[in-house]
């Protein structure tokens, strides 16, 4: 129970932190990336907070921290380190997606509770798209050759 | 339209998302990336995974009521976007997140943090193409 708590705390200093960054907001977020029109650099410093704050905290963890998380046995950090087609392309396809209706999942997820229909209509198609991508992956892996 | 700009609000708002962030790798040794934790919610492995996924959620969705609770007004959402450009960015975002194993938390902001190789070439990809994304359709089809 305490796991889950502290686990739902966790969530509600993101959603804070997203909420109050103006991350949630498409407008702002679309004017950060117009910047031959009405630009707005308000996202530098959201990137800049997270960035540097997750960069020092990551230090301490890493460097002279606990051998395991305080709740889990391990830590859970990729270890891939390949640059390939599918990671480029999908950052490709989501930088045009993210272009197209200014919400990232990161900022629509806490949005949610906002219960503003806009939000809503996108994290449906955002969970669509989620489920279309994992479908064709499994139909490649299927037809791949072992 | 043109949106003000807010430093401090905003330095504020990335200062919370990058101290949860650290608290989750803390406590669960968890990345705190939205694509995954969303994917592995829909598609749990265990029980045990999908609670501390579906207590996170549950933790961000009440944070904009917590915001009008406390200051009595609901913080901006303005979306300036069509609904079937929502759609289609939705369903965009989806796929694109899915192959590329992560968005602007789990790379651009926990991933780069690690200074990963794979975070750091996701965001400045994903960067680029929302920027010519936004260009495209702002000055080049509604210019």
């Amino acid at each position: 129970m305490q796991r889950i708590i502290i686990t739902y705390l966790i969530g509600l200093i993101f959603g804070l932190g997203i909420m109050i960054s103006g991350m949630a907001n498409p407008a702002k977020v679309l004017n950060f990336f117009d910047v031959a029109g009405t630009w707005d650099p308000s996202l530098i410093f959201v990137m800049g907070g997270a960035l540097v704050v997750t960069f020092i905290g990551y230090r301490l963890i890493f460097g002279k921290g606990p051998e395991k998380p305080m709740l889990d046995d391990t830590f859970h950090v990729p270890q891939n380190r390949v640059i390939d087609t599918r990671l480029l392309g999908g950052s490709a396809i989501f930088g045009v997606g993210w272009g197209i209706a200014g919400f990232c999942p990161g900022a629509a997820l806490p949005a949610v509770g906002a219960l503003k229909p806009e939000v809503l209509i996108f994290t449906v198609a955002l969970i669509a798209g989620i489920f279309i991508a994992k479908a064709l992956q499994a139909r490649t892996a299927r037809h791949a050759p072992s | 339209m043109i949106t003000e700009f807010t430093p401090i609000q905003s330095l504020i708002g990335g200062s919370l998302i990058g101290l949860a962030s650290v608290l989750l790798m803390l406590t669960l040794g968890r990345v705190m990336g939205a694509t995954g934790i969303l994917a592995g919610f829909m598609q749990p492995a265990s029980p045990r995974d999908w609670s501390w996924r579906a207590a996170l959620l549950a933790g961000m969705v009440t944070a904009p009521g917590l915001i009008l609770l406390t200051t009595g007004q609901m913080p901006a959402i303005d979306v300036p976007v069509s609904t079937p450009m929502l759609i289609l960015g939705g369903i965009l975002v989806g796929i694109g997140v899915t192959y590329g194993s992560g968005c602007t938390s789990g790379h651009g902001v926990c991933g780069n943090a690690r200074l990963s190789p794979r975070s750091i070439a996701a965001t400045l990809t994903f960067m680029l193409f929302t920027g010519i994304t936004v260009y495209i359709l702002r000055h080049v089809i509604g210019g």
